[in-house]
């Protein structure tokens, strides 16, 4: 086993794409669930939202690149407001149901064969990202690497970094500065005790659905975000299983906690990245071992991570609800 | 040798010899492969698509030769998507079936895989919709009412988990696939049959039983798994004071934890019950539905029927009844709440089986359960949370407007007709079609 290259592996998956992404999806999330008690269980619903409404944008319209993030924020508000207005009125699980049900929905609905033209069915869309590369303040050449130290990065994937980086801190700082504001507590409030906010004359219902949407803007640019350092839409890259993900790395983080999306989504993608260039470099004693008791092989390896993450998922929320540097008192996870 | 068989017996654990009894060890290069071709509309010939590329997940892609032949060596075993690209295909030549593209195509150990892409020149299937008729109103209304009838089995057992606890399960489509794949699994397996040293014992035990006893065993295995998930991981998040919000985390938790430990072990092809899997159709009137069908939806109608009489007249079923309406003053009346919810548990998750049987004979798959939540989801809120009576009556109506409304739009989205009446119902009449009116914010 080569310790060497799976530890390089591990940090370096820490600040690459992934860890980005899915922090930005969980700082949606977070604003969601971590302020406002939320349970919105179709966060990949929203991503879709944004990675859609750019794509659409730019290949079928053939609008700018700049129209094509705006209609991805539209987007996004739209299917919040879809979501939300009905359920934000009645107990939190409605939410949830409808959540979980939407994001699927919208899947099926973007590879349905009559949206060809549109949506590019099960095919997706792609050339849509050149004008993100080609922007004039991008110091990198697409094509080229760059190394530092011990990581080697593509221009591409660098510019996708340093831009998604800068964004995600810039959100993380305005969430932060957002929650400590009279709209950011009279959130909390509403989240620890609505009857109580409620009280006081503050409209429960309109602080929720605007919680909602703005978590679902910032899911919707974790989703172009996504699909412009692919370079590519693909319908059944927004599984469910990308927002179970995304819960799992802010429970783990800590809900209603600042950085405990970046933290998390570090902590996640650090642990996943280690165990599975562990498990693949498994010498050949215990890698068949491992085989020949549960079959595990380089095909159900990822299969393996979609399990640990339920098990990871089913304990924080019965052991650590609050994360694990959260503390108890500030997130109670309270019935409503 | 005796020992050697007891000693791996003990060594292989339930998903090593479960796995391992469906493929044989022998190596060599695996592959997938195919022929791609078309009958020409005017001479009448057929002719070899040459020059189209194939593509498969994470392998590479191919170009079909002079006869249209490809093959492409993949790794090893496992389940690879098989993607043509249709921008390749000859002027005017298109797939049969859009949809099939990709192609799932699950290589087994021993065997090259074949895959059929069937090509057809001019359009290929056009869209159903906007083709009105009394034979296909008649048509869609039966399958609608069997869609519904077995959602119904699925949908109480979710809303009285849901009454009893407050709690909603996300994770109960998964105890639908539970009870598919169990009742596969004792099929073909019987009772022990994958335990090395048992496998020689007689059905039950070591080889597998008809259906109808398997089905049975895949129920009885369903209510054991929800006594299980009650007694071990939810009425301990009860006692601890785990606030609903966070044990419905859990269940999201529990829901992908058991999906993607079914696809380990069961892969991830769709398979058939080994019994009745190729009937035909019989003909009633305008409708045409197969004998197991019949039967099925027949046996559902028993069991719903039974569910009723059980809450209306035992005096569980009334315990049930009432924890579900008031939880505080059902237990001061001396009923013992926890027995109850264990019960309902039990109950619930054994219907859902039995629902993810009946389902199974059209299809088996280890995502089945999850593609269908969303109905069960609409269902239940149709008929408002809570309420048995309301899932039945809710299920029924899903059923009935999701088959009928292709009628109208194409069959590809007609889940999303279930979206638009939950929000809908949400909108208008939250408390769902049977419920009272209350406040329920």
């Amino acid at each position: 086993m080569d310790w060497g290259f799976i530890l390089e592996r591990t940090f370096s998956t820490m600040l690459g794409v992934e860890v980005m992404v899915f922090a930005m999806a969980a700082v949606g999330l977070n604003i969601q669930f971590g302020y406002a008690g939320l349970l919105n269980f179709g966060q990949v619903g929203f991503m879709a939202a944004g990675a859609y409404g750019l794509g659409v944008t730019i290949n079928y319209f053939q609008w700018s690149f700049a129209v094509g993030i705006l209609f991805g924020v539209v987007y996004s508000i739209v299917l919040a407001l879809i979501l939300g207005v009905p359920t934000l009125r009645l107990r939190a699980d409605y939410l949830a149901i409808v959540t979980i049900a939407a994001s699927e929905t919208i899947r099926l609905f973007v590879r349905w064969r009559q949206m060809k033209e549109i949506t590019g069915a099960s095919e997706g869309i792609g050339g849509f990202a050149d004008p993100f590369y080609d922007f004039a303040l991008n110091p990198f050449n697409p094509g080229q690497r760059y190394d530092f130290g011990p990581f080697s990065y593509l221009g591409r994937d660098l510019w996708v970094l340093t831009v998604g980086w800068i964004l995600l801190i810039v959100m993380v700082l305005l969430v932060k500065r957002l929650m400590s504001s009279p709209w950011g507590r009279a959130l909390k409030a509403i989240r620890e005790d609505e009857d109580a906010a409620r009280a006081l004359g503050k409209n429960a219902y309109m602080y929720k659905l605007q919680a909602l949407m703005l978590g679902g803007v910032i899911g919707g640019f974790a989703g172009m975000l996504q699909v412009v350092q692919k370079g590519s839409i693909q319908p059944d890259t927004f599984n469910p299983v990308i927002t179970f993900t995304i819960w799992a790395i802010l429970i783990l983080g800590g809900p209603g906690r600042t950085w405990s999306p970046i933290v998390g989504s570090m902590i996640y993608w650090a642990l996943i990245s280690f165990l599975e260039n562990v498990l693949r470099q498994l010498p050949d004693g215990p890698a068949g071992a491992l085989e020949d008791t549960i079959k595990l092989s380089d095909f159900n390896i990822s299969q393996l991570r979609f399990i640990l993450v339920g098990l990871g998922l089913l304990l924080l929320a019965r052991y650590r609800p609050q994360g694990i540097f959260g503390s108890r008192e500030e997130m109670a996870l309270n019935d409503r | 040798m005796l020992l050697f068989a007891l000693l791996a017996a003990i060594a292989g654990t339930f998903v090593g010899s479960l796995a391992s009894a469906q493929t044989d060890d022998t190596t060599g290069e695996l592959a997938i492969f195919g022929q791609l071709g078309y009958e020409d509309p005017e001479s009448g010939e057929d002719v070899n698509a040459a020059g189209v590329t194939i593509e498969v997940d994470g392998v590479g892609s191919v170009v079909t030769d002079d006869l249209g032949e490809f093959r492409l060596v993949v790794p090893s075993a496992g389940d690879y998507a098989v993607t043509i690209d249709v921008e390749t295909l000859p002027e005017g030549v298109n797939l049969r079936n859009p949809d099939a593209n990709p192609l799932e195509a699950s290589v087994s150990e021993n065997r090259d895989r074949r895959v059929l892409f069937p090509l057809v020149f001019g359009e290929g299937v056009g869209s159903t919709a906007g083709d009105i008729s009394f034979r296909r109103v008649a048509q869609l209304t039966a399958e609608g009412l069997k869609q519904g009838l077995y959602l119904a089995m699925a949908a109480i057992g979710l809303t009285l988990i849901f009454g009893t606890t407050g709690l909603v399960n996300f994770a109960h489509a998964e105890l639908v696939t539970w009870g598919m794949l169990a009742t596969y699994f004792f099929n073909f397996y019987g009772l022990a049959g994958i335990i090395g040293f048992l496998a020689p014992l007689p059905p039950p035990f070591g080889g597998g039983v008809n259906l109808v006893f398997a089905a049975l065993l895949g129920m009885l295995s369903g209510a054991a798994l929800g006594w299980f998930l009650n007694r071990f991981i939810f009425r301990g998040a009860r006692r601890a004071g785990v606030s609903l919000i966070a044990q419905m985390v859990m269940t999201i938790g529990l829901s992908i934890l058991l999906r993607y430990l079914f696809v380990y072990v069961f892969r991830g092809g769709p398979r058939s019950f080994g019994d009745f899997s190729a009937q035909r159709a019989v003909s009633l009137g305008p409708i045409e539905l197969t004998p197991k069908d019949l039967v099925a939806m027949g046996l559902s109608v028993l069991i719903l029927v039974a569910v009723a009489s059980y809450l209306e007249m035992t005096r569980m079923g009334k315990a049930m009844r009432a924890v579900s309406d008031n939880r505080e003053l059902a237990e001061s009346t001396g009923i013992d709440v926890e027995r109850v919810i264990s019960l309902v548990w039990m109950s619930g998750a054994a219907l859902a089986a039995m629902s993810g049987v009946f389902f199974g004979l059209d299809q088996i798959k280890w995502d089945f359960g999850f593609r269908i939540l969303l109905l069960i989801f609409a269902s239940v809120t149709l008929g408002g949370l809570g309420r048995p009576y309301g899932a039945l009556l809710g299920a029924l109506v899903v059923g009935l407007t999701i088959n009928l409304s292709t009628l109208f739009i194409d069959a590809e989205v007609k889940n999303m007709i279930a979206l638009l009446m939950m929000a809908l119902i949400l909108m208008f009449r939250p408390q769902g079609i049977l419920g009272r009116a209350e406040r329920i914010g």
